[in-house]
């Protein structure tokens, strides 16, 4: 194992992946909040017309990258506020110009071809210069500086954006600070994991954590260690299998959540033996998916048949009515 | 502070959302300690009053003033407390109660991390509305009714002086809604100004200053606190009653629907 850091390639590579580790799903956690899990996925494909053109003008792709993918975030964001309508199309479309544009540009220039775009879609350890390392210790910095320092501004946002606004918050501004907050991390990552599957390291972490997890902020922690020991054996693993670091991080990603998800069911059993107050009258068992104050609560009162087919706000009447009145 | 402040003043404002006029001109006046209660049918427009006063839905014409500042210029947001109707608080990622409720400290600390005056009152919100017990457990495995009670904490702990409330009763039982009148009585006591949209009055009756009955976007009238009276206490037995009936059609619509509820 040591004699993986004798290599500067791989110590290189081994420092890109702790980062990238901590900062994608640092970042990732809010898209999950607000379930834009996709977005960092669009954003990867919106980066490869970055770094075809930086191939293209002959500078580091990595910086090219990190200013398409910021202005496709950004555009993103834009639809989501203007475009309700018709914002799933729009994106979409947002998505397939970003790929063809990468493989028009790429052609286009004179050192470049599709098999130099090949590192960049799924990742190379191999690959990570100094100035790479450079790009990604700065980007990174500015990254866990947004997600970590306003990460109490952000939860509000992503939880509850109606209610932010009402707090005074500049609810615009924070939502396209983690749009380009999303976008630098996808560049950060994308020569660790690659492109394609940059958006598997912002999500599955975070996915896993929450299982086992009930507050936000353990939410945080556990899949920054998720993330951090995902890009850390996987980047072993690709060096030793000789597989691109991309594959063998999210295979390794997917196997942590599926033993967290098995791992879940009895603790969250345990969890429930020892709190008692879980099942309160009428309310029933901890919910799986977020409860609306809807017909639930009154279903355990005489009233509730009536209660659950009129409207939600009824709901509280009529279970009052039906279960006190004397 | 010796002559009665304006707290809400609401003049002549209509509103559409979408291509529906909700709101056809109306005039609403919240003074400070004041509890005014918006009472009136689905579709009424009260939501959407409400969610005007607090700037979130564009007015098309009139005029807006919180605080005495016209709503262009108002930025003290932290004197507001805000909850929703319909939950929206429960996002893709757990959270605790304690965490929602912190949120509502956001208009005082700003960037600076929470202090201990910060800690304290929301551990003040979360006992007032009887969550302490749940502060570490996560919004998702709440019922609705204690979902409502944790976003009435989360406004509650920015310590308002303005409480905007969309149907706070929704889907609580009699026990937690008293406990919310106490809460909110105790607000006022204070000197906390309260604006809340309710269907039937229940235990928060005997708060109440004053109730304006939208109907299609117009102010249909305003009771005085004596048929506030016969509304909140016999609301069946006063159906002939010349001045409530109307209160009753609009604002009781759903407990008129399940008559046979009522014992």
């Amino acid at each position: 194992m040591t004699e993986l850091l004798t290599y500067p390639f791989m110590q290189r590579a081994l420092l890109a992946a702790l980062l990238v580790g901590i900062a994608a799903p640092a970042v990732g956690i809010y898209l999950v909040q607000r379930r834009q899990a996709i977005m960092g996925d669009g954003i990867g494909h919106v980066a490869l017309t970055g770094v075809a053109l930086g191939f293209l003008l002959n500078t580091n792709p990595v910086w090219t990258a990190v200013l398409v993918a910021s202005l496709g975030a950004l555009t993103m964001e834009l639809i989501r506020w203007y475009g309700k309508a018709r914002g799933d199309l729009a994106l979409a479309m947002l998505f397939y110009g970003g790929m063809a544009g990468g493989v028009m540009i790429i052609n286009l220039s004179p050192n470049g071809s599709n098999a130099s775009l090949t590192t960049y879609l799924f990742g190379s350890v191999t690959t990570v210069s100094n100035s790479d390392v450079i790009a990604i210790v700065c980007l990174s910095a500015f990254v866990l500086a947004g997600s970590l320092g306003l990460r109490r501004q952000l939860f509000a946002v992503c939880q509850d954006e109606e209610y932010a606004r009402v707090t005074g918050l500049p609810v615009r501004l924070l939502n396209l600070l983690l749009a380009v907050t999303a976008a630098v991390t996808v560049t950060v990552a994308m020569r660790v994991v690659g492109l394609l599957l940059v958006s598997a390291l912002m999500v599955i972490p975070v996915a896993a954590a929450q299982q086992a997890t009930r507050g936000f902020a353990g939410t945080l922690g556990v899949s920054v260690l998720f993330g951090v020991a995902v890009t850390l054996s996987g980047t072993a693993t690709s060096f030793y299998a000789d597989v691109p670091p991309g594959a063998s991080i999210v295979v390794l990603a997917i196997a942590l959540f599926a033993l967290v998800t098995a791992l879940a069911a009895p603790l969250a059993k345990h969890r429930a033996r020892r709190s008692p107050a879980e099942v309160v009258a009428g309310g029933g068992p901890a919910r799986p998916v977020p409860a609306e104050p809807a017909g639930g609560e009154a279903g355990g009162t005489a009233g509730g048949a009536a209660a659950g087919a009129s409207r939600s706000k009824g709901s509280g009447s009529a279970s009052r009515d039906g279960g006190f009145r004397p | 502070m010796a002559a009665p402040e304006t707290v809400i003043s609401l003049r002549a404002a209509t509103a559409s959302l979408g291509a529906r006029t909700v709101l056809r001109g109306i005039d609403l006046t919240v003074d400070r300690g004041e509890v005014v209660a918006l009472l009136g049918a689905n579709g009424s427009g009260k939501s959407t009053a409400v969610r005007a006063v607090i700037g979130q839905v564009p007015l098309s014409s009139g005029d807006l003033e919180l605080f005495g500042t016209p709503f262009a210029r108002f930025r003290q947001w932290r004197r507001i407390g805000y909850v929703p109707q319909r939950s929206t608080a429960a996002g893709g990622v757990p959270a605790t109660v304690r965490e929602v409720v912190s949120s509502g400290r956001l208009a005082h600390t700003g960037l600076r991390p929470l202090g201990r005056a910060d800690r304290a009152a929301v551990s003040r919100a979360l006992e007032l509305v009887g969550m302490a017990d749940r502060a570490k457990d996560s919004v998702n495995a709440l019922s609705g009714g204690q979902h409502q009670r944790a976003l009435i904490a989360r406004a509650l702990a920015g310590e308002p002086d303005l409480l905007i409330m969309d149907e706070p009763l929704a889907g609580m039982d009699l026990t937690s809604q008293d406990v919310l009148a106490e809460a909110l009585r105790e607000q006022v006591g204070r000197g906390t100004s309260v604006l809340l949209v309710l269907h039937e009055l229940g235990p928060f009756a005997p708060l109440i200053d004053r109730a304006a009955v939208l109907r299609d976007g117009l102010v249909e009238r305003v009771a005085d606190p004596e048929s506030l009276h016969d509304l909140a206490c016999h609301p069946h037995d006063t159906h002939d009653a010349e001045g409530a009936a109307s209160a009753i059609r609009t604002g009781l619509s759903v407990s008129e629907a399940n008559p046979g509820t009522h014992v």
